[in-house]
């Protein structure tokens, strides 16, 4: 019998256990949700497949009455716009204090200790702050997402770029290299790929902030549905609306992925 | 062709001495193998030669001018590991230092300028084997491959001084022998001195003009701190001459005629 750990499964298998924790939630809310509306027909708390489908039309194909417009559609819109500015806002903040702390030693002085405080500051505990500042529009929610990733992504770009081996950096002078060149040609095309890793890992993050952001304060987005929906405990809209954000964020994570294979090819050949 | 002298160089880390009392005169156009057991300094010596750290006390001379206190185009090097990057194939590592020097804000060439870079990179991977590699990146080559690389891309600088930290250390015999070769005539041929620390000592006899040893004089565990390593052997290689100077070789031919 050889041990656990040595005992691989086949390609079959591998996809089959893959699957089976999420037919298993899935089997079990069936299973829940028959036996409370066998109870109650009007419950609302675990709604049947019928029910939500009814939701989701009524959210993602037919126009609102009051407004016309789609609402999943709109809010999708309103919530990945204050994301994606959130996030590229943060991704140039911290590709460039990340670079430059990370391999300038009087910027590092400078800046290292201020940011380390400043990526411990609770990025919720501020957001009083940035809709008193900001007001309740959109730029509060923006800069939520960008304040509350912006330190991490810094951070783990300037560890990142410390790593880089002291040997290239000597190498690059003694080919006549300025600071200015070995950031352009040495540094930033290999921290592009590294600064995209820190992108991922940080937006699962983003999307707190937002819908944080978006629940206090908002008149449309993903968030703002969600917290709306649940003065009227309509849980056949919030768990699609659930879902929703879930596949969204993870085709999301895929794309940069993706991106990083394709742009950054160095980094997957040969080894 | 560059003379070095080294002047009574001490290297002190803390209250640690790494290094004491070094002396040298190096002729121009030696190739010096620097040998010693592990932590006897000759790669600390090494890095103050590339400037990348200066001397506690002392200094070192290129053609009587202290040396620049970092590291700059009239020093080539070549690591270990490390040496190229991994992010450019063989000929953009090659071509990088003919950018750096002609372009200073985009350090990128284009057009006629690209194309003339270009071709000397190409003349100079070929120089080192690579002819057929140079799209490869640093990943897709051989250890010996990668050390070929590094040799060629420190030498389109044409450095007065190449400094080489146990190159091919990491390298098996066969492929070891070969950038041995290839080593050799591209010191005869561009004239430049070398400076090559390794733990191995047939390969430096069989490089070096001059085997210089570093060791500690003083080894009980008291004196241990107090005390660096310092030049314990200097011998001249018997057989073997530091090759003519190019002006002088040009000298020859035209007499010779």
């Amino acid at each position: 019998m050889r041990r656990l750990i040595n005992r691989q499964p086949d390609v079959v298998v591998r996809f089959g256990l893959m699957l089976l924790p999420f037919v298993a939630v899935i089997i079990a809310y069936m299973i829940a949700s028959e036996a409370r509306l066998s109870v109650n027909p009007n419950d609302k708390l675990l709604p049947g497949w019928s029910t939500i489908a009814a939701a989701i039309e009524r959210m993602a194909f037919l126009p609102d009455q009051r407004t016309g417009s789609y609402l999943l559609l709109q809010d999708t819109i309103s919530s990945l716009s204050r994301l994606g500015i959130g996030v590229a806002v943060a991704t140039l903040i911290g590709g460039i204090f990340g670079i430059l702390q990370g391999l300038i030693p009087y910027f590092r002085a400078t800046f290292n200790a201020f940011t380390g405080v400043l990526s411990m500051i609770p990025p919720l505990a501020v957001l009083p702050i940035l809709f008193i500042i900001f007001g309740l529009g959109e730029l509060a929610k923006v800069v939520l997402v960008a304040v509350g990733i912006a330190p991490f992504i810094i951070r783990d770009l300037a560890l990142r770029t410390e790593e880089i081996p002291h040997e290239e950096i000597i190498k690059a002078q003694t080919l006549g290299a300025s600071t200015w060149q070995i950031i352009l040609r040495i540094v930033v095309p290999q921290m592009l790929p590294r600064l995209i890793d820190g992108v991922r890992l940080s937006l699962g993050a983003a999307w707190l902030f937002l819908i944080a952001a978006e629940a206090i304060a908002s008149d449309s987005g993903l968030g703002y549905r969600i917290f709306l929906m649940r003065r009227y405990l309509a849980m056949d809209v919030i768990l699609p609306y659930v879902a929703w954000i879930t596949l969204l964020a993870f085709t999301l994570d895929l794309a940069l992925r993706l991106f990083q294979r394709i742009a950054f090819r160095w980094m997957y050949r040969g080894n | 062709m560059t003379r070095v002298t080294v002047e009574n160089v001490w290297k002190v880390y803390g209250d640690q001495t790494v290094l004491e009392n070094i002396n040298l005169e190096i002729e121009p156009g030696s190739f010096i193998a620097l040998v010693g057991p592990s932590g006897c300094g000759k790669s600390t010596f090494l890095r103050m030669m590339l400037g990348d750290e200066a001397p506690s006390r002392g200094r070192i001379l290129l053609d009587g001018e202290e040396l620049d206190a970092e590291p700059s185009p009239d020093r080539g090097v070549v690591f270990q590991k490390y040496s190229v990057f991994p992010h450019l194939t063989a000929l953009q590592n090659v071509m990088l230092g003919l950018e750096f020097v002609a372009s200073p804000v985009m350090a990128r060439l284009f057009g006629s300028r690209k194309r003339a870079a270009k071709a000397e990179a190409l003349d100079m991977l070929t120089c080192v084997g690579l002819g057929h590699a140079v799209h490869k990146y640093p990943s897709e080559l051989s250890g010996g491959m990668q050390q070929r690389l590094a040799i060629a891309q420190a030498l389109i600088k044409k450095p007065k001084i190449l400094l080489l930290d146990e190159p091919f250390g990491a390298l098996d015999p066969g492929i070891r022998a070969e950038v041995h070769e290839i080593l050799l005539r591209l010191w005869r041929d561009e004239g430049m001195t070398v400076f090559m620390v390794t733990h191995d000592l047939s390969e430096a006899f069989k490089l070096g003009t001059r085997v210089i040893a570093f060791d500690r004089v003083r080894t009980r565990p008291e004196e241990m701190k107090a005390y660096g390593a310092t030049v314990t052997f200097d011998l001249k290689v018997d057989g073997k001459s530091v090759p003519p100077r190019p002006e002088i070789r040009d000298v020859l031919a035209v007499a010779a005629q």
